[in-house]
Order: C-alpha cells, then structure tokens, then sequence
C-alpha cells in the first residue's frame, strides 16, 4: 500500500517502460538536429565552436516540446484524469508527480546523451561540464511550464502547434541564460551568475506551476 | 445525505436544466432517466465535483462540497462514461493504482472481485486484449476496492453481459444495505429486487 503520490509516480513511469517510443523519439530527433547543424559548418572548427551551444541548445528545446502533447493525453482520454481530479489527495501534488515522470522520460535522456553531444561540436570539458549542468537545470523547467501548457490545450485534438506557441516564449528565458553560461564557460568567464538564474527559474516553475496546472485542469474539465 | 439545491447546468450556450432540486438518503437508489443529451451526464459531473453548477449548491452532509472537497472525494467514487482504464496496463496494476488514489481501502481482494465479475483470470493481462465489456467491468470492479458511500455510475450496464450486470445490481444493493447512496443513469430496464429506487426525468424543458 502505497500513497498516491508515489503510486501515480510508479504507475507513469511503469508506463514509460511499457511504451519506449515516446522517450527514445525526442532524443534521436536531438541527436539528429545536432548532428546535422555539425555538417552544415563542415570544417570550420571556430564557427563549430561558436554555434554550438546555441544549436545543442535549440535542438534541446524543440526535442523537449516533442513529448509535451503526450502529457496528459491518455489519462484525459481514458477517463482516468476524473479520477484523479476526484481524488482526497492534494491535486498539485499528483500534477507533480506527473511532472517528475515525464522529467524521468523526456529530460533525463537528454541529459544523458547531451556530452556526447559537447564533444561532437568541438565544446572543451568545462564547456560540457557547464552544458550538461544547465540541461540538467532546465529541462525540469521545461516539464514544469509545459505540463501548464498542456493542461490548457487538454480539450483540443491537435494542439501541437498551439502548444508550442503557449509555452516557447516561456522557455526562451531559460534558453538565453543557458547558452550565456555555456559560451562564459567557453571564454573561461565566471558563469555561477547564469547558473543562479536558471536555478532561480527552476525554484520559481517548481513552486507555481504544480498550482497553475491543477487548478488549469479543473477549469478545463469543468466545461 | 446528498441535497442538491436549485442547480442549473449549461453544457455551451444550452440550458439543461434549471433549478433542479432533490436530496439522496442513505440506502436509497436515484436513477437518472431522460433521452439522450438531456443532460444526465453533465449532472452527474456536477454531483462528483468535476463540474460547478451555474446556480445552486451541492450540500453533502449539510455542507457545500466545495467547501469540503477532500472530505467528499473520499466519501464518492465516479464510474464516468470513459472506463478510467490504463490499456498498457494490466487489470491487477489498474486497480492497485485506483485503490491508492482513494483514501479509504476495503478489505476486498482484487482476485476475488474480479471473480464475482468474471474476469479473474485476466488479471495479469494487458487491458489492451480485453473487449469493451470486459474493460467495462475492470471499470466498475473499482466499486468494489474502496469503502466509498456514495457511488455515481454513468450507464454502469453499458456493454455489459447478464451475468456482470447480476453482479453489479448485487453490489450496488449490498452498498445500499451497508447504508451507501447511489445515483445512477441508466437507459436499460433493470429489475432492482426489493431496493428502493427513485427517479427524476431530465430534459422536460425542450
């Protein structure tokens, strides 16, 4: 017997597992993105170096918009997104739950692949070191604002593109100061500045949006 | 005991109801009856608090539900017209997940529900292999896992065989006798035994 939060927890990743092409397509379509933005700079290693962390970090946010559409789809359509809302537990709770899964699905294997990655676009180690660091920030950014947008478009078939026009203006904060620190890193400036911020981003998502997206989804299946 | 007070639903820009009042006892049964559109669902939505009504209040136990959301979430449980039902999962892994999600278990083993609605040996099975009826009584074995008072079934019967359907008129009157409530839609003529059941007819008003 276990409480809801965990259980929720266990049953979206067990379904994670269950169903490998939701989080393998986002990270080939990262790993393609990049790869391609490294032909097209052929054998000019400086300008390699120079767009690298902006490209690495655009292909991320695009792969990341992927698998947002996928976030409450099945439970709204089979019905289990009532009996969730009917629920004794806290509903922020649950949505965070639901948030923490789809980090574990969708932002972990970038993280994971994203040093591979680094090297392939010529970045140095410290350079990479601070990339994976602000992966690793951000995409848990990018599943506490997308699950927001997600639950606004919960009623619309195929709001993929509506979806991502609500939550990329959000996300291009985080983009920007990202990129900075990877590219400080590179010129050896200081970049715990950046990094603070992404944090800051990160405690601000965490604290607000579990909130925005519990009571978005009561409005929206009250209708 | 469930009061609902001068409520008034609206599914767009249409009226379904206006000023709709009545109260639900414990042990008594409330069929929903009205053609199709009337708006049964959209009032049993009201009643579970997936929904606010236009007007009026829902009072369980003699306070507004919106004031008492937990409280009543764990005195409810809503089979909807969507079963609720993971297909990537299996029967057992859906259930243990509904059980957890409400707050107050019965001692009620997930095998020996299933066996009352005859699907026990489907339990480790992926719900994507089972039939629309099948699904439909994995749906409504949830009754059955938590010691919930108040139960909102929405066209419970839907696809369903004599037999589950004997077996889910034998749980609901076992909850009516333990001194549950039930509302329940249904277009199907069911012979409820000696259970008290009331009705109220939706959709007079066009």
């Amino acid at each position: 017997m276990t409480g809801p939060f965990a259980s929720l927890l266990k049953r979206d990743l067990t379904l994670v597992a269950r169903t490998p092409g939701d989080y393998t397509s986002p990270v080939i379509f990262f790993v393609v993105c990049t790869t391609l933005f490294a032909f097209v700079a052929g054998t000019d290693v400086s300008l390699l170096k120079t767009i690298g962390p902006g490209v690495i970090w655009v292909s991320a946010l695009l792969a990341s918009m992927l698998s947002l559409e996928g976030f409450f789809r099945s439970d709204y359509e089979d019905g289990t997104l009532d009996q969730i809302l009917t629920t004794p537990a806290p509903l922020p709770l649950l949505v965070l739950a639901k948030i923490i899964a789809h980090w574990i699905s969708a932002g972990l294997p970038l993280l994971l692949i994203s040093p591979i990655l680094g090297i392939l676009m010529n970045l140095d180690l410290f350079s990479t070191i601070i990339l994976v660091v602000t992966i690793a920030i951000s995409t848990p950014v990018f599943s506490l604002i997308g699950a927001f947008g997600a639950s606004l478009v919960i009623a619309q078939k195929k709001a993929g593109m509506l979806l991502s026009l609500l939550t990329l203006p959000l996300c291009v904060p985080i983009l920007i100061f990202s990129v900075s620190a990877v590219l400080a890193a590179a010129d050896q400036a200081p970049v715990a500045g950046h990094l603070m911020l992404l944090g800051a981003f990160f405690m601000f998502a965490l604290t607000l949006s579990p909130f925005a997206t519990a009571s978005a989804l009561r409005v929206m299946l009250g209708n | 005991m469930l009061q609902i007070n001068n409520i008034t639903g609206v599914r767009g820009d249409r009226l379904l109801f206006k000023n709709l009042s009545f109260a639900v006892n414990e042990g008594e049964l409330l069929l929903i009856k009205g053609r199709n559109g009337a708006g049964k669902t959209s009032l049993l939505r009201l009643i579970c608090g997936l929904a606010a009504p236009e007007t009026g209040d829902i009072f369980w136990n003699n306070e507004s539900i919106t004031k008492i959301r937990p409280e009543y979430f764990r005195a409810l449980i809503y089979i909807g017209h969507d079963n609720g039902v993971n297909l990537d999962l299996t029967i057992r892994e859906n259930l243990e997940f509904h059980r957890s999600l409400k707050a107050c278990p019965s001692k009620n083993q997930i095998p020996e529900i299933l066996e009352q609605l005859g699907i026990a040996r489907y339990l480790d099975v992926p719900c994507r292999f089972l039939s629309a009826g099948q699904k439909r009584r994995v749906a409504l074995a949830r009754l059955m896992i938590s010691d919930a008072k108040l139960w909102l079934l929405d066209e419970p019967f839907n696809s369903l065989d004599e037999q589950a359907l004997n077996a889910v008129v034998g749980f609901v009157s076992d909850s009516l006798d333990r001194g549950g409530m039930c509302l329940a839609t249904s277009h199907q003529a069911i012979d409820w035994g000696d259970t008290k059941v009331s009705e109220i007819l939706l959709g007079n008003s066009t």
